[in-house]
């Protein structure tokens, strides 16, 4: 009688370990999905808007003068006061495949030298993979002098293959001062 | 025609729930059970697929719940049934249970998808408004102009909806659901909202409008409302993302005006932003 | 396992510790799976205890009673407390008690693993409802935990989320031990498709946990160390994304609803053919559905985010996805009535609650298939329509299935038969209150109130009051079903083996009340022939 048991208790370890093995596999699949998500968001066509804070390689095409579309500059900022933020231009009328360049206003009011650094957003989302930055003062932190104020240069292309269903794309930045994060206050 | 008939029918149901439980208010007893219907082109479109869905559930009900109730009192112990105990599988009940339910869906998805499109389609926008969301506030930013201000609960809701304030809500009008600035937008054009927010996640929702869209920091989410010609008025609506604290204390009141009566309005608040100004800070005026 | 092993060595059947190391060493199944039970009923007091301080408080418009923080607070803890805390050790529970008995095992396979599993549960919620005390108050960002909000809570935050760490530790290793005991446990001859539903519902659901839990493991250390350590996976501010959490969490959430909702399913499914007196109908097909369903629950999670802005391409695949989850569920519900067609019916307890469960489940069944619509979804979500959606799913759904689990196996477990007049009271009393307390949920948020919220416009009032009466009555009712349980063990009147003319399977073959060690002598073909009369 105890060889059967024997072989039972073994067999039992066994799917122990496998399941454990398992349970440690999901927990590592779920930091997994972080890189996963822009991938997926990539390929799916969901927009990875995280590609807009690196710089695209993309040339200029021939300009699709048939078709305009209009691009809105948004500025956000999560600390009212502290920072001045604006668009130069709130909106453009470009023509896809065309290199365009805008700029923004930044001024550090936080009464001392900081750095902050501007986080893209797209809207709508889907069209992120269709927005193309050679130049933008996004990809890198920014460091500020106090009372400094600058004027940060953005070069984009917007995709010849943008679906024909959009003529409006709005880019916002939201500037976050690196002494504070979202979520506390 | 169908839909008459539907909202006569769903009007009766409405009814008799209303007298059944809620007579002080029988008057007004279809609004309180069912969505509204809307006052934009969308949120007619989503009425509709409601109701459709709704109608198909309430035919699947009839049959499930008619089958259901059929075999409890037909098959009795108490009755005499015996059990046929051979009746325990046949795969030709299988599939048809299996192929008809998935037929209704595709009956159902296809108006689905339809709407969804049109949802989608934000093309030949005219107006675009900024909505950012703050623990515990709206603000709203009219683009290419220099107006802007912030939405807050009004005075007398945010009285009285303080702990133990002994101020009867049913006296104060509108409560919970007034502000003191509405955002402004004009009828029979398509308005875009730019929607995000400072701090966490909020959603704005005017149920009249026929829909709701989170409001997430670092994000900026798109929506489009075109509000019926005739249409114009007040709407109410709230956060509906949990926020914090006073989650449930930050409505959103949106009057629609016509689109004369808008310019109008517009020209004033430039005007008065423009004489308030200080030396000329472009960073979007607050009021 | 050592344990198991001498366990079973043993020749006299009752031997076991007295006092109270009886408990704290248990590796018995029985025992064990008691404990789970007597906690999850507390903890579903506890749990019912808040819900009814959130109904007060909306029992009319105004703040009369709490804080809105406080009443966030409750909304939060509510739900982590009857997920973690009652629905979901009560499955463990009946587990521990049901599968060595139904699949012919002397216990279950990992016993010591068992007792560790079971006792990290009172440290975890002690730690958990100790947020009530802390500076801050308990968490008040909801059981979602979305950031940014969930990253202001204050001492509680790491609190919360080393209790989740916990609780998810114990689902995990219950749920390693129910499929070890399936897997190998069996009794010569009890091949799978023999199996009682019960443990089949059982065995995927344990498979959806060690598949997700530990994805929620995941996302919650996330947010300890965006919170603690600087990292920013979730933060804009540092490249993250607050929406990514929702993805994640929802990965692990939607499955969570199946694991909820699937060994419901399963009771059910003994309980119908019982006392239907007749075989369950299309029984593999319900294996297959069940299956169908697991898988399916992997694939639909962004639906409930709809309205976070996703294209138009995920938003069709999710919603089409969502629906198609209606079919296996269909082939159920139908399966279930084709068992009661032509049957002898007879409504014992048991099968009044199951009967609950057929219809109500069914109605939570269509307001979810209305929120798959995502046009209509960006209406319902985040409304009290979603809700009276998932409380139908949840109450009248896992709930009644519990107590109807609890009714139809409580003579086997103590041998002896129980109050049945009262225990139709508790079920007539439960299944008006709970429509009364949800069904005018619906309406609220057709009619256009956000959920978690403290105060609401006058025009929800008298909905407002009607639910909030229906929970008064639902909630105290609810008191009936320990005073039903203890006055069975301490006076109940003497149970046959098989209480149940019509119940086939091998825990009747037992003797009432069940032998301390389950089967310690495998069962013998015929008797698992007899058993397996679906």
């Amino acid at each position: 009688m105890t060889e059967p048991r024997e072989q039972v208790k073994r067999e039992n370890a066994r799917l122990t370990a496998r399941l454990a093995l398992m349970a440690l596999g999901s927990f590592a699949f779920g930091f997994a999905l972080v890189p996963l998500y822009d991938v997926l968001c990539a390929v799916t066509g969901f927009g990875d808007q995280k590609s807009l804070a690196r710089a695209s390689e993309a040339a200029p095409q021939a300009a699709d003068e048939s078709r305009t579309v209009t691009v809105e500059f948004v500025a956000d900022l999560p600390n009212v006061g502290s920072w001045e933020f604006r668009p130069v231009l709130t909106s453009m009328q470009v023509h896809p495949g065309k290199l365009y360049e805008t700029r923004f206003v930044a001024k550090n009011l936080t009464g001392h030298d900081t750095v902050a650094q501007a986080v893209p957003s797209i809207a709508p989302g889907s069209v992120a993979g269709y927005f193309h930055k050679t130049e933008c003062f996004c990809f890198t932190p920014q460091k500020f002098s106090q009372g400094e104020e600058r004027v940060l240069p953005v070069r984009f292309i917007v995709d010849r293959a943008l679906p024909k269903h959009l003529d409006r794309i709005t880019l916002a930045y939201t500037f976050y001062d690196q002494s504070i994060r979202v979520g506390q206050r | 025609m169908t839909r008459t008939m539907q909202k006569s029918a769903a009007a009766l149901i409405g009814c008799a729930f209303a007298l059944l439980a809620a007579p002080a208010h029988a008057a007004s007893g279809w609004a309180l059970l069912n969505m509204p219907e809307g006052v934009t082109e969308l949120s007619k479109k989503i009425y509709d697929l409601h109701m459709m869905i709704f109608w198909w559930c309430v035919a699947i009900g009839i049959f499930v719940f008619g089958w259901m109730i059929w075999a409890i009192v037909a098959f009795r112990k108490s009755k005499g049934a015996v059990a046929n105990t051979a009746m325990v599988h046949s795969t030709k009940a299988e599939i048809i249970w299996t192929l008809i339910p998935v037929g209704i869906l595709v009956a159902m998805s296809v108006p689905s998808a339809r709407v969804l499109i049109d949802i989608e389609d934000a093309r030949n926008t005219e107006l675009t408004v900024r909505v950012t969301a703050y623990q515990w506030k709206w603000q709203y930013q009219y683009l290419g102009t220099d107006v802007g201000y912030y939405s807050t609960l009004a005075h007398e809701s945010n009285t009285a909806r303080q702990l133990q304030s002994g101020i009867d809500p049913q006296t104060v009008p509108n409560y919970l659901l007034d502000v003191d600035h509405p955002l402004v937008v004009p009828a029979g054009t398509k308005v875009r909202l730019l929607i995000t927010a400072q701090d966490v996640i909020h959603a704005w929702w005017v149920p009249d409008f026929g829909m709701k869209k989170d409001a997430i920091p670092g994000l900026i989410n798109e929506m489009w409302i075109k509000v019926d010609t005739d249409k114009t008025g007040r709407y109410r609506g709230q956060c509906a993302e949990l926020c914090g604290r006073d989650h449930g204390f930050m409505p959103i009141v949106v009057d629609v005006l016509s689109k004369g009566d808008f310019e109008a309005w517009l020209a004033t608040q430039q005007a008065t932003v423009k004489q308030a100004a200080a030396p000329a800070t472009a960073a979007p005026s607050i009021s | 396992m050592a344990t198991h092993a001498q366990a079973a060595a043993h020749d006299d059947h009752d031997h076991k510790p007295h006092g109270w190391r009886r408990w704290v060493f248990s590796t018995n199944h029985k025992d064990i799976g008691t404990m789970y039970l007597v906690f999850a009923c507390t903890m579903f007091f506890v749990g019912g205890t808040m819900a009814l301080v959130i109904r007060a408080e909306l029992f009319q418009p105004g703040l009369q009673f709490v804080d809105p923080q406080f009443f966030n607070s409750m909304t939060a803890m509510h739900a982590l407390v009857m997920i973690f805390g009652a629905i979901m050790p009560a499955w463990v529970g009946l587990a521990n008690w049901m599968i060595p008995m139904q699949i012919g095992a002397p216990d279950m396979a990992l016993p010591r693993l068992n007792n560790l599993s079971f006792w990290i549960l009172p440290f975890a919620f002690t730690l958990l409802l100790g947020t009530l005390f802390v500076p801050g108050g308990a968490p008040a960002g909801g059981w979602t935990m979305y950031p940014p909000l969930a990253l202001q809570g204050g001492d509680s935050f790491p609190m919360m989320i080393f209790a989740i760490h916990l609780m998810g530790a114990s689902s995990i290793l219950g749920a390693i031990n129910v499929v070890v005991t399936i897997m190998n446990m069996r009794a010569p001859g009890m091949n799978l498709l023999k199996m009682p539903l019960f443990v089949w519902t059982w065995l995927i659901t344990a498979y959806l946990l060690v598949a997700v839990m530990p994805v929620l493991a995941g996302a919650v250390t996330m947010l300890l160390t965006d919170h603690f350590f600087g990292t920013s996976f979730f933060a804009a501010s540092g490249g993250g994304d607050p929406v990514m959490f929702q993805h994640i969490f929802w990965f692990f959430g939607h499955p969570e609803v199946y694991i909820m909702i699937l060994p419901a399913f399963g009771v059910v499914s003994e309980i119908i053919p019982t006392f239907s007196r007749k075989p369950l109908f299309g029984y593999e097909s319900m294996v297959y559905a069940t299956a169908a369903i697991g898988f399916l629950s992997f694939i639909v999670w962004a639906h409930h985010m709809f309205t976070v802005g996703m294209p138009l391409a995920g938003q069709l695949f999710f919603m089409l996805a969502t629906m198609l989850i209606s079919v296996p569920t269909g082939v159920k519900i139908f399966n279930w009535c084709a068992t009661m067609t032509r049957g002898s019916l007879s409504f014992e307890p048991p099968m009044l609650f199951a009967l609950a469960f057929l219809f109500l489940f069914t109605i939570g069944g269509f307001s979810g298939l209305m929120l798959a619509i995502v046009p209509a979804d960006f209406q319902y979500q985040d409304s009290y329509f979603v809700v009276a959606h998932f409380h139908y799913v949840l109450v009248p759904g896992s709930l009644f299935a519990i107590i109807g689990a609890v009714y139809y196996w409580l003579p086997k477990w103590v041998g002896r038969m129980y109050d049945q007049t009262l225990a139709k009271w508790h079920f007539w009393l439960s299944a008006i209150f709970v429509n009364v307390l949800f069904f005018p949920q619906h309406f609220l948020g057709l009619a256009g109130m956000p959920r978690r919220i403290p105060d609401y416009a006058t025009q929800f009032a008298d909905w407002n009051m009607v639910s909030s009466i229906g929970a008064f009555g639902f909630g105290f009712s609810q008191l009936l079903l320990p005073y039903i349980v203890i006055k069975c063990v301490k006076a109940g009147s003497k149970a046959a083996d098989r209480p149940w003319d019509g119940a086939h399977g091998l825990e009747w073959e037992l003797p009432s009340p069940a032998p301390f060690h389950s089967w310690e002598t495998p069962p013998s073909a015929a008797i698992i022939a007899r058993g397996a009369e679906h």
